[in-house]
């Protein structure tokens, strides 16, 4: 105590503060860092989860970039991400500006978008995975079926699975994007409009002069969150193709879900945390790429 | 509340305890850990009812939860010493299991390795190394052909025999609408169900091959045998006269759990969900034979064991309950509550279960039956599924696919195998 008593109130204020910080470090570090660092470990080890771990240094790496699923499942993961991000921005940032400029029903309608986004993401996948079924039980292919029009293979074929398990997502996230980008659209001071306005130029101009740069950190944020959560899609995907997940023939199998099965149908711990860590890699480039070249100049 | 009251009922409460404590002390308790699957939990109440009732100083405690958390909480409770005394683990794992530390042999004067090869079905010896028994089954599973009684009827057709029979058939229930989409399916079809096992063990045995060579260590389909069985099953669902289609109603069974397909090959295990189904009138029988008579099945079955946790009384108490549910009443139990088949064929070829309309079948299978030993059951049948949607969806041709299948599998044998 007599070592506490002798430090300046500047001093002991630090104390404190550390004192306090102590809660979050201490968990950040037990719950975050230690499974972190040790997945990093567990990649250099070759583990089935019930023996013992043996090293095998980088055994797990080279299999992985030897392994034509990998490169697949790869390619997946970004066509995921460039399809999902791009398409999911446009639509949200077209419905947030013409809900913004609606008056009638706007908060009906505000939480008609906002709903799927509250939707349990498996329950909705399974609805859209029936959906999406050939005739007698699929929705659309009935719809089609009744016009005469001939079949559309969704889930059951290499080039139309993957698009069709990413419109639901695409959708579920729509509600999120909408309201960020209406807070972002409200935040615009009115002046520079009326301003604009004064000055009689086009509704064009001001949305590619005014409202699109001050919208940027909005902008920013929406892809930077998007695009880490495209990368990471896996409910939508598994529980569309559960009997045969990611496929067919790993047309729609994206690293996460290559992570689950490598660890927890074929228990091969040490190769599931070398993807692990490959995955954690592409999401630390991606989001400084984002960070650095959306950046306020 | 005053505190002279306060600690009055502090102190009952804890002399209590200290007595409910007490009295248990006297009595063993051991755990019992299965996956959730509700009509084995029922059994398996029964079986501890009854075991508990033999033996009122044991008090067996039953915890079960979803299948994909199993292995996870298996393999981190034992090592930890907590967990079960006695666990059910599936055939393919015992060496992972064995080798891991997690389950001891049973004790051979309790469990004779002689009493067991002469008493239990053949297959059983897979749990057997050098001249002891690591684990027992209960029951075993074979597969069957499920058939829709009133679409059989409404098609004019037999249950079939063969496998002839079978295709004409499903040939004669199956519905198109105008277009030519299938309404109703003949068969269904699908390998991520139990059809991978058909074609293994039944289909490539039944043309004359042998699907794998060197005790399952070596693939061995890539022959003509095999490339017979990998055409007549794609033959049901490609062609102009195509029976059935792939992923028909999202899954075999939900179609014919539906009454939208006439026949159905699965496991025993199918029977309890197929009886609560409302309005669906359905028989079983032995899966077709080739036109000179050939059968063969596939039989797979989850053993108990007793873990290296238990040991000094609770061993005594676990050795106690695996011969309880190795017994022949255990058998029977598990036979009428989940429909699983007998270990033992005293038990299961009895003339009332062999003759059974339901059970019958199954037992039946059993006799020419094989048990695969997978190295890694979920890649080894995602393998045949990605043979089939080669053929269907790339155009490949199903010998080029059979090759591909057999070097993969071969692949993850050996790497499973060199450990």
């Amino acid at each position: 105590m007599t070592l506490y008593r002798n430090l300046t109130i500047k001093q002991k204020q630090i104390v404190w503060a550390y004192a306090f910080l102590a809660i979050p470090i201490l968990f950040y570090g037990i719950i975050r860092f230690y499974p972190t660092g040790n997945a990093i470990l567990i990649s250099f080890q070759d583990w089935n989860l019930l023996g013992d771990r043996t090293w095998t240094g980088l055994e797990n790496y080279k299999k992985l970039f030897a392994d034509p699923d990998f490169w697949k499942v790869f390619q997946n993961t970004f066509v995921y991400l460039l399809l999902g991000t791009p398409i999911s921005l446009v639509i949200s940032f077209f419905i947030a500006y013409h809900l913004d400029k609606t008056r009638f029903m706007h908060g009906f309608l505000r939480m008609l978008y906002f709903l799927p986004f509250m939707t349990s993401a498996v329950a909705m996948a399974w609805v859209w995975r029936w959906f999406y079924q050939p005739v007698p039980i699929g929705l659309f292919n009935n719809f089609l079926s009744t016009f005469g029009i001939p079949q559309i293979n969704f889930l059951n074929s290499t080039t139309n699975a993957l698009p069709s398990i990413l419109a639901p997502a695409i959708w579920a996230g729509l509600g999120f994007q909408i309201i960020i980008f209406m807070a972002g659209l409200r935040a615009i001071p009115q002046s520079y409009y009326e301003a604009a306005r004064i000055d009689g130029v086009s509704t064009w101009t001001v949305l590619w002069e005014i409202t699109l740069p001050l919208l940027k950190p909005t902008i920013v944020f929406i892809v930077v969150f998007s695009s880490i959560g495209f990368l990471r899609i896996f409910d939508h995907v598994f529980n569309m193709t559960t009997n045969n997940p990611g496929g067919p023939l790993n047309s729609t199998k994206p690293l996460v879900l290559m992570i689950y099965e490598t660890a927890f149908t074929s228990f091969d711990m040490g190769y599931a945390a070398a993807q692990t860590v490959v995955l954690f890699l592409v999401l630390l480039v991606v989001s400084l790429l984002q960070l650095r070249i959306l950046r306020d100049k | 509340m005053n505190t002279v009251k306060f600690k009055a009922l502090a102190l009952s409460a804890v002399t209590s305890a200290a007595a409910l404590l007490g009295s248990a002390a006297n009595a063993v308790e051991i755990e019992y850990w299965q996956y959730f699957f509700d009509a084995r939990v029922t059994a398996m109440e029964q079986l501890i009812e009854n075991f508990e009732a033999a033996n009122p100083d044991i008090t067996v405690k039953m915890t079960h939860f979803p299948y994909a958390d199993y292995r996870t909480k298996v393999a981190a409770a034992i090592p930890a010493g907590e967990g079960p005394d006695v666990v059910q683990l599936f055939y393919g794992w015992l060496n992972d299991y064995v080798e891991a530390e997690l389950i001891q042999p049973l004790p051979a004067d309790e469990f004779s390795p002689e009493v067991i090869d002469a008493e239990f079905f053949p297959m059983v010896q897979a749990m057997k190394d050098g001249d002891q028994y690591w684990a027992l089954p209960t029951a075993v599973r074979s597969l069957a052909l499920f058939y829709n009684k009133r679409l059989l009827e409404e098609a004019g057709v037999e249950p079939p025999t063969n496998m002839d029979e079978m295709i004409a058939a499903a040939a004669a229930m199956t519905k198109r609408d105008g277009a030519g989409n299938l309404t109703q399916v003949g068969m269904t079809a699908g390998m991520t169900a139990q059809d991978h096992h058909w074609w293994r063990e039944g289909l490539i045995r039944q043309m004359g091959g042998e699907p794998y060579t060197n005790d399952y260590t070596t693939v061995n389909y890539n022959t003509d045998a095999g490339l017979k069985a990998l055409e007549f099953y794609t033959s049901m669902f490609t062609g102009d006269d195509a029976v059935t289609s792939i992923g028909f109603m999202d899954e075999p069974q939900a179609a014919f759990k539906a009454g939208r397909a006439g026949m159905h090959i699965d496991g025993s295990f199918r029977i309890g969900s197929l009886n609560k189904q409302r309005g669906l009138e359905w028989g079983v029988t032995e899966l077709p034979a080739t036109a000179d008579g050939t059968r063969s099945n596939y039989s797979s079955y989850w053993v108990n064991a007793i873990t290296t946790k238990a040991d000094g009384e609770k061993y005594d108490a676990a050795v106690k309950f695996m011969q309880y549910v190795t017994s022949d009443e255990a058998m029977q139990i598990w036979l009428d509550v989940v429909g699983e088949l007998p270990a033992k064929p005293s038990v299961g070829l009895t003339e009332a279960n062999a003759n059974d309309e339901t059970f019958g079948p199954f037992i039946k299978g059993l006799a020419y039956a094989n048990t695969t030993k997978f190295a890694n059951e979920s890649a080894q049948r995602q393998l045949m599924v990605e043979m089939v949607e080669r053929i269907t969806l790339e155009g490949m041709s199903p010998a080029d696919s059979l090759a591909m299948a057999a070097e993969a599998e071969q692949k993850i044998l050996d790497e499973y195998y060199a450990k």
